[in-house]
């Protein structure tokens, strides 16, 4: 097992305080600039008072090759209403000024940025309040390229560990997580398939013999009743198909959001949460 | 950039080729990556393993295919020596077929019971279905909407070989969503299913791998070149999507200093129209499906479709190994535009009466310009790795004939 001593930030310090609170985390995704750089904002900005414990933030890919059609979908209507690297940050500082303890995570592809460069995006990341990093296609093999720079700079670089992650190596992906260690729970890509709450207890436990890092679990929870199974057995549940699918659904035949999908969005964010927080009533 | 001893050598362990190259893929498909890399690694050891890919390619493939003086394009130039290497005469028409007799012979190494592949033109995907139906394994072809719609015969072909066709409409329904698509398969069918790749791209060890399948093609000119001409050529040309056929003539020549390499990329409408897949002349580096090597992409990072007269060559990115040619000096990318490719093609067909499919068209272009310009004695070898049955459809529309 492996003691982690990763950089402290607001995931750190939130994981501290829903063990001291006796329950397990909300961690929601939504891709920024979904389904316009506007809405999206203003979604985010009410998205931890809704009851998200945790928010990731997705990071616009034209080839998101580990997601599902849902996730797929998102990303183009972002990049096709505007979204770009520097604007995602943008909501990061937009929401800080308002909140500085929720802490925040961008997932995506190393593409982005790489051209952006890494050194100038880890900078600006730190400076608009992130506190982590999820990038899909960054497996240990390539940890130089960006999770060793990210440690230094002071961003926790989480990684994913999937059913196919045997015990063997296990301990090569945790060696340099920080903040937590994601689960993905099933075989295939975002949004598809569910997971068993019964076989995520046993992986979950199974990584908790490699590391002390909490362990959050995504990929195939969509429901209230999901997330609370989930929070049975981890530290955190991840919920994003579920909330990208309404944005996609509630859009007139031109595109445009309708005037209540955020209300929408928030709903089921509400509902999650409440779900999670009674899970270990 | 310093001279190298050898350019032989790599990649290296991570699979990188200086910068380019690695292992860029969700921790979902690392684990099988790993499997893939240890089992190549045992089987190019593995006399045995050799052997009866030789055999294959023998007496399956229909190897070794002819090294061709083509005395009437010779004459037409006025210039170099102009060899065809004629892959487009191995069995299913192209070069594929190299790699996917040894992909399959990997997987059922590995016991692997499903095969999936992408396609673009459609030639890797008839050369996967065809093994699958030598050997008897299921077989899933992902394939872009429009290329589906756009190489109509190679999808009946497909079928008729037993493989099932999934047209793609995620994205922009090209050759790049068609590969996501399959990686999204491969991720989700992790147990069972082997991914054969059809270029030289990918995550290690595909680049490679591949590579060492298709090197049967420059070792096979070495050979036949000494034996015709009692020397190694001046210069060999291939045209270039991901490259497989190019570095399959390439490779063993690439520490011949005396032989001039070029590859021929896609200049669709013109390099400086935007509309091209010439990713080293177009391009900048990035990470894409597996790798960093240069891609078409925008000032963002987002990944930009080519354009290209020909579906095989429609590729935003290439091969690693070719992004570190490039870098280094040892060979020298051109390119080629739709315009010059369909003249190129017209040419051979009425000259050599060979149709050549529209990639090879690419580098006949090329070929086409430098010719002249060399002195008799140079001898100069042109990839034909394809024939143009699958493209007369488009051809005869491009040029308005009933």
């Amino acid at each position: 097992m492996t003691t982690q001593t990763g950089p402290e930030t607001r995931i750190t310090r939130k994981f501290a305080e829903l063990k001291a609170e006796g329950r397990a985390g909300l961690v929601t995704f939504l891709t920024a600039g979904d389904p316009t750089p506007e809405l999206s904002e203003e979604i985010i900005l009410e998205i931890a008072a809704a009851g998200a414990d945790l928010i990731e933030i997705g990071m616009p890919f034209s080839d998101p090759m580990a997601d599902g059609p849902a996730i797929q979908a998102s990303s183009l209507r972002a990049l096709k209403a505007g979204m770009t690297l520097p604007k995602t940050l943008d909501i990061v500082r937009a929401f800080r000024k308002r909140d500085n303890d929720t802490p925040i995570v961008l997932m995506g592809y190393y593409n982005p940025i790489y051209i952006y460069g890494v050194d100038r995006f880890l900078a600006d990341a730190k400076e608009a309040g992130v506190d982590g990093l999820i990038v899909v296609d960054l497996p240990p093999e390539e940890e130089g390229e960006l999770c060793l720079p990210a440690i230094k700079a002071g961003i926790n670089f989480i990684y994913l560990t999937a059913p196919t992650t045997d015990d063997a190596r296990l301990p090569k992906v945790v060696r340099h997580a920080s903040g937590f260690v994601y689960y993905v729970s099933i075989t295939g890509i975002t949004g598809t398939k569910s997971a068993d709450a019964g076989d995520v207890a046993a992986s979950v436990a199974r990584i908790r013999r490699h590391t002390d890092l909490p362990v959050a679990v995504g990929f195939g929870i969509k429901t209230p009743d999901q997330a609370a199974a989930i929070a049975r057995v981890s530290d955190a549940a991840v919920v994003g198909s579920a909330l990208v699918g309404i944005i996609a659904e509630n859009r007139d035949p031109s595109g445009l959001p309708l005037p209540d999908t955020k209300d929408k969005v928030l709903d089921l964010v509400k509902a999650l949460a409440a779900g999670v927080r009674a899970a270990r009533d | 950039m310093s001279k190298l001893n050898t350019y032989r050598e790599g990649p290296d362990e991570s699979g990188h080729f200086d910068i380019y190259g690695g292992r860029y893929v969700a921790e979902t498909l690392m684990p099988l990556i790993l499997q893939v890399q240890e089992a190549w690694e045992k089987a190019k050891n593995d006399a045995a393993f050799w052997d009866e890919f030789n055999r294959y390619m023998k007496h399956y493939v229909g190897r070794p295919s002819p090294l061709y003086l083509a005395e009437r394009l010779t004459e037409e130039f006025g210039g170099a020596k102009v060899y065809f290497k004629r892959d487009e005469l191995n069995h299913t028409g192209a070069h594929k077929i190299n790699n996917t007799i040894g992909q399959i012979l990997l997987a059922r190494r590995m016991g692997k019971k499903r095969i999936i592949a992408e396609t673009g033109a459609g030639q890797h995907g008839v050369a996967t279905a065809t093994v699958c139906a030598l050997f008897g394994l299921p077989c899933v072809v992902y394939m872009g909407e429009t290329d589906v719609a756009r190489q109509r015969p190679n999808v009946v072909r497909m079928k008729m070989l037993g493989a099932e066709i999934v047209p793609v409409t995620a994205g922009t329904g090209t050759l790049k969503d068609a590969m996501n698509e399959a990686l999204r398969d491969w991720v989700s069918n992790v147990e069972d299913t082997f991914y054969i790749i059809g270029t030289v791209a990918g995550p290690h060890p595909y680049p490679a791998m591949v590579r060492d399948f298709q090197c049967v093609i420059g070792n096979e000119v070495r050979e036949q070149m000494m034996e015709m001409e009692g020397r190694l050529p001046d210069s060999c040309i291939a045209a270039i999507g991901g490259g497989s056929n190019a570095m399959g003539l390439f490779h063993p020549f690439l520490d011949d200093e005396s032989v001039h390499l070029i590859g021929v990329e896609a200049a669709g409408h013109g390099i400086e129209t935007g509309e091209h897949c010439a990713s080293l002349n177009g391009g900048r580096p990035g990470v894409l499906h597996g790798n960093r090597t240069y891609l078409l992409q925008t000032e963002d990072g987002q990944i930009l479709d080519g354009h290209s007269i020909s579906a095989g060559l429609d590729y935003p990115g290439i091969g690693p190994e070719h992004s570190w040619l490039r870098d280094t000096g040892r060979v020298e990318y051109v390119s080629a535009t739709d315009k010059e490719a369909l003249a190129a093609f017209q040419m051979c067909t009425r000259k050599e009466g060979i149709i050549p499919a529209l990639e090879p068209s690419h580098a006949l272009a090329y070929v086409a310009k430098i010719a002249g310009g060399l002195p008799k004695d140079h001898l100069l070898v042109m990839n034909m790795c394809g024939r143009g049955d699958k493209d007369v459809d488009a051809v005869a529309g491009y040029l308005g004939m009933d």
